[in-house]
């Protein structure tokens, strides 16, 4: 019996020891400083909006732990000894481990801009980050204006939650278009109309300067980089990305990188240890993937994959097809294989895109220029089936038989207005072609790769 | 907007204060006349029973309604307490038949009810002789009071979409002060209106005139019951239709329960009394309408010819074959939250409490054990029941057929289905009933786990575990336990409401009827890893 310490109860620990314990009698102790019980980080939002209450975050009710034998230790990690395998905590005390798994996450990336650390600024990723906001962002009357710096999923999602309690917001985005480094300039497009028609003062092409203090040390306003205006403001929402949180490890000797090196089998310098979610950082990167990979699915992908390995079923990490999912504001976007925007894409890749005349829907297709093999898709507004297209990818099925059956892959629920007749007579028309839509059929559904 | 809505608050607010207020309105007092024929319809035998009426509502005194019922109440106690006394005196005496006579005078039937007859006819007052500005003072400003309130959301929820924005900040749907006072008032309307009618009868008054254009005769409780119902269900679903008006489902499956209440439970029963026909809710399927066995019902059927057969017919048939085979194709769903009327309440007025079922494995545990334990009491009830009507005898091994059916008629069909089954919609969340006690549920349930098409599939490994999903489970499903497993949710509570998929800001959740083949799906690994690692460990 080994004792398998884990340090984060993130996702992929939490993931990791899950496993573990239905493969093996070892012991496990999951160590975070953050809270005592595991919770997804992804309804964060939904507590401050009051959808839900922080209990309805957890996923286990809290007897789970005890009786799988995963024991929690909350403490803030300072250093890890290697040689002596050993965690030491903030208040000097000890934990000894056989085999340590680092899946810290990560934190707010700050570029150093003045007035970074004042009061009323923060983040949108710890549960601390939440109390804080309900300190300095209760209400309107409280928060006069919030200005969140930086234009992702989290930017976005910080500022719908910030308008449900009726907050003025400032949006400061440094692209031109919203996440136009990801999305296809239709899409980006279409959430730049979205964000505004949810009252939301966004301003594209613009970069923060600084964040000015007041006497007490309290955020009061923030200049704009470009054109120097001041605007008042009692928060501001960092969201400029994310940043492996591996700086406890800095003495360790374990290699580290922009986040903590690993192999293909999760595996860092040192034997024993390994750094699985936000924080691992691939030696090289898998297929298109980043090197970093700070994606909620594959924290839990590393995670399944890394208990394989310490049960004894050495697994090297190997995601599927790539594959995500977000929702800005009432927008719900899901893609599967790989859809670049105009700036990254490559020679050979082309698209066919297709857009509701009135409604925030649109597809985005990205297909090979030569060969016609499907590439990836974007879906804004449209549920579509994961499987069916986990499917035609590993098929490399061509872009017309994507378009043949894409009856097969809605998932929309019952009753929803369908748009296949449309997208496919929008495609017939571009390009001369006659594509009959095939009706659903279960067993193509169903059917096995 | 915002000062349409408060007013319409302040507007509701005052109808509900004229509706509880007319209830302590009106004077009640009856002639000697009148007494003699209620008595005489009655067919009481009881020597005392006259003069002790007399003496308590005959009178030029104006009795409110709890004087008039509290003397009414005494009359027949004391009735009842010389006939017992007498029974008690030949009984000791070994006299046998003379204590057998002394039955025949004592008077049977619930004291309220009897008390609520008596008020019904003879009732004066605010309700009973203006009701038509009665009923708009309370049902009127309470329906646009309730609509003004409820209307500018279109434009206040801002653009269309799942708006949930708030719900665990307000007291009203937070179990706060105002989920508790509403708890309050539905419990006490609930045990109002089972256990003390004649306390309500001024409300009765107010629908006195729909009942009559309706079936011709005046209106007793249930009528007012089956009235508030449809009022309540129509203006709630227009609730409905705003906070979803994204969602083809919702807005389909709002608009069929509405119809089936106002159709099948309301106008059509009320029509075939018109004609003299038994009163029946077509829809109302065995064993949830758990009397349909009772002997009583089924002599009333058989009395009245081929369409009572028909109806006697139809509902066997209903039970037997329409509920399986329909639950086979589209799960229990078609009838709990399409079809039914408690389903359709807990689907309107119970929507904003939905987010406070339980989803902790212990009330799964608890809401197993009860609702199978409600299915084998109505079986073994509706055993005694048909025993009874085919030999005759009043008594199977020993129990007597009446007292089972009182028990159950009193603890399932009254406490457990109103009193709880509605009353706590803000403290347990809305689907109390059809979770815990509902026996058509678990019946239903049965089927949809074992034999059906039905399931919520889960898409992929899309799931991310947010919980939205579970918090908005009314049945109380921890769906994300599914979910986030990458598994389909078959479950034999789930009504197929389709919020958990609406709510579902990742789009990982599809109400749909399947090929059976896959339709369970266990997965430890979900689908985005490594697909030789996924078949290894799945196929454990």
């Amino acid at each position: 019996m080994k004792h398998i310490v884990i340090i984060g109860n993130g996702i992929s620990g939490v993931t990791a020891a899950r496993h573990i314990r239905k493969n093996s009698d070892n012991k496990i102790t999951i160590v975070s400083a953050e809270t005592k019980y595991f919770f997804s980080r992804t309804a964060l939002m939904y507590v401050y909006m009051g959808h839900m209450k922080f209990e309805h975050t957890q996923p286990y009710e809290n007897w789970f732990w005890k009786k799988n034998r995963i024991e929690l230790r909350e403490g803030f990690v300072s250093k890890v000894d290697t040689d002596k395998k050993e965690l030491e905590f903030k208040d000097s005390s000890t934990l000894s481990y056989d085999q340590l798994i680092i899946a810290t996450g990560s934190k707010p990336n700050k570029f150093g801009w003045p007035g970074q650390d004042l009061d009323g600024t923060l983040g949108m990723y710890h549960k601390q980050d939440l109390e804080k906001l309900e300190k300095y962002a209760p209400d309107n009357k409280t928060c006069k204006r919030a200005v969140i710096v930086g234009g992702g999923l989290i930017g976005i999602e910080l500022a719908e939650m910030l308008r449900s309690r009726k907050i003025p917001v400032t949006f400061l985005v440094r692209e031109d278009s919203f996440w136009n480094g990801v999305l296809p300039a239709q899409e980006s497009e279409m959430i730049n109309k979205h964000i505004k028609e949810h009252h939301i003062d966004l301003r594209l092409s613009t970069n923060l300067k600084e964040i000015k203090s007041d006497e007490n040390g309290r955020v009061k306003s923030i200049i704009i980089e470009e054109t120097g205006e001041e605007i008042p403001c009692n928060v501001v929402g960092l969201t400029a990305g994310v940043t492996p949180n591996i700086d406890l490890l800095k003495e360790s000797g374990i290699e580290l990188g922009r986040g903590v090196k690993v192999n293909r089998f999760l595996e860092t310098n040192i034997k024993d240890i390994y750094a699985i979610g936000d924080c691992a950082e691939q030696h090289e990167a898998i297929g298109q993937r980043r090197n970093i990979e700070a994606v909620w699915y594959t924290g839990r992908m590393m995670g399944e994959t890394l208990a394989q390995t310490i049960c004894n079923n050495k697994t090297a990490y190997k995601p599927g097809h790539w594959f995500n999912s977000a929702k800005f504001l009432d927008i719900e976007y899901q893609t599967y294989g790989w859809v670049f925007s105009e700036k990254g894409k490559q020679e050979n890749e082309a698209y066919f895109q297709w857009q509701h005349p009135t409604e925030n829907k649109c597809i985005t297709i990205s297909f090979d220029k030569n060969t016609n093999n499907f590439l990836g898709i974007n879906t804004f507004g449209i549920r579509m089936r994961h499987e069916i297209f986990d499917k035609w990818l590993t098929e490399n099925k061509s872009i017309e038989h994507v378009l043949e059956f894409l009856a097969d892959a809605n998932f929309d629920p019952e009753f929803f207005k369908l748009h296949e007749a449309e997208i496919l007579a929008k495609f017939n028309n571009e390009n001369n072609t006659n594509i009959q839509l095939k009706k659903k059929s279960w067993k193509r559904i169903f059917a096995k790769v | 907007m915002k000062l349409i809505k408060q007013s319409g608050l302040i507007i509701f607010l005052a109808g509900l204060t004229f509706f509880i207020a007319t209830v302590f309105t009106g004077s009640f007092n009856t002639t000697q006349t009148e007494l003699d024929t209620f008595i005489k319809e009655k067919g009481y035998k009881s020597e005392i029973i006259k003069d002790e009426l007399s003496k308590a509502i005959v009178t030029e005194d104006n009795l409110n309604i709890f004087e008039f019922s509290s003397g009414v109440i005494n009359a027949i106690e004391t009735s009842n307490n010389h006939y017992d006394a007498l029974i008690a005196k030949f009984d000791a005496a070994k006299n046998w038949d003379e204590k057998g006579k002394q039955f025949q005078y004592k008077i049977f039937g619930k004291p309220h009810s009897i008390s609520f007859e008596l008020a019904k006819r003879s009732g004066k007052g605010f309700a009973a002789d203006n009701t038509g500005l009665a009923w708009f003072l309370t049902f009127g400003l309470g329906i646009i009071g309730a609509l003004l309130f409820i209307v500018p959301d279109v434009i206040l929820l801002g653009k269309p979409g799942i708006k949930n924005d708030g719900i665990f900040l307000n007291a009203a749907t937070n179990r706060g002060w105002i989920g508790w006072f509403t708890f309050i008032f539905l419990v006490t309307f609930y045990i109002l209106l089972y256990f003390y009618p004649d306390f309500i009868v001024n409300w009765v008054y107010l629908v006195d005139p729909i009942s009559k254009s309706l079936s011709g005769n005046p209106a007793g409780q249930w009528f007012l019951y089956g009235y508030l119902y449809c009022v309540v269900m129509t203006v709630m679903a227009v609730r409905m239709y705003i906070k979803y008006r994204h969602n083809k489902y919702q807005i389909l499956r709002t608009t069929s329960v509405l119809f089936f209440q106002i159709v099948f439970a309301f106008l059509i029963p009320e029509i075939l009394v018109r004609f003299e026909k038994p009163w029946y809710d077509f829809k109302n399927a065995f064993p949830l309408d758990y009397d349909f066995f009772f002997k009583w019902n089924l002599d009333e059927l058989l009395a009245s010819g081929g369409f009572g057969l028909f109806i006697l017919v139809w509902g066997v048939v209903l039970t037997i074959v329409v509920v399986p085979v329909m639950v086979y194709f589209f799960g229990k769903r078609w009838y709990c939250s399409w079809v039914c009327g408690c389903g359709g309440l807990a689907e309107t007025l119970g929507d904003p409490y939905r987010q406070n079922s339980s989803k902790t494995l212990l009330s799964w545990r608890a809401e197993r054990i009860i609702i199978h334990s409600v299915l084998v009491f109505v079986l073994v009830m509706t055993g005694f029941a048909l025993y009874t009507f085919f030999s005759g005898a009043d008594t199977v091994l020993g129990i007597k057929t009446q007292t089972i059916q009182d028990i159950y008629g009193f603890l399932i069909g009254a406490i457990f289905a109103g009193v709880i089954g509605t009353g706590f919609y803000p403290i347990f969340g809305n689907r109390v009933w059809c979770r815990f006690g509902c026996p058509l549920a678990a019946y239903l349930g049965f089927i949809q786990r074992f034999k059906s098409r039905f399931r919520i599939t889960t898409n992929g490994g899309q799931c991310i575990s947010c919980g939205n999903c579970s918090t908005y489970c009314e049945q109380g499903i921890d769906v994300r336990s599914y979910a986030q497993k990458g598994e389909n949710i078959v479950r034999s509570s789930c009504v197929g409401c389709g919020v958990c998929s609406a709510v579902c800001p990742r789009g990982v959740l599809k109400l749909e009827n399947g090929p059976e083949d896959g339709r369970i799906n266990p997965t430890e690994i979900l689908l985005g890893n490594d697909v030789d690692l996924m078949d290894l460990v799945n196929q454990k």
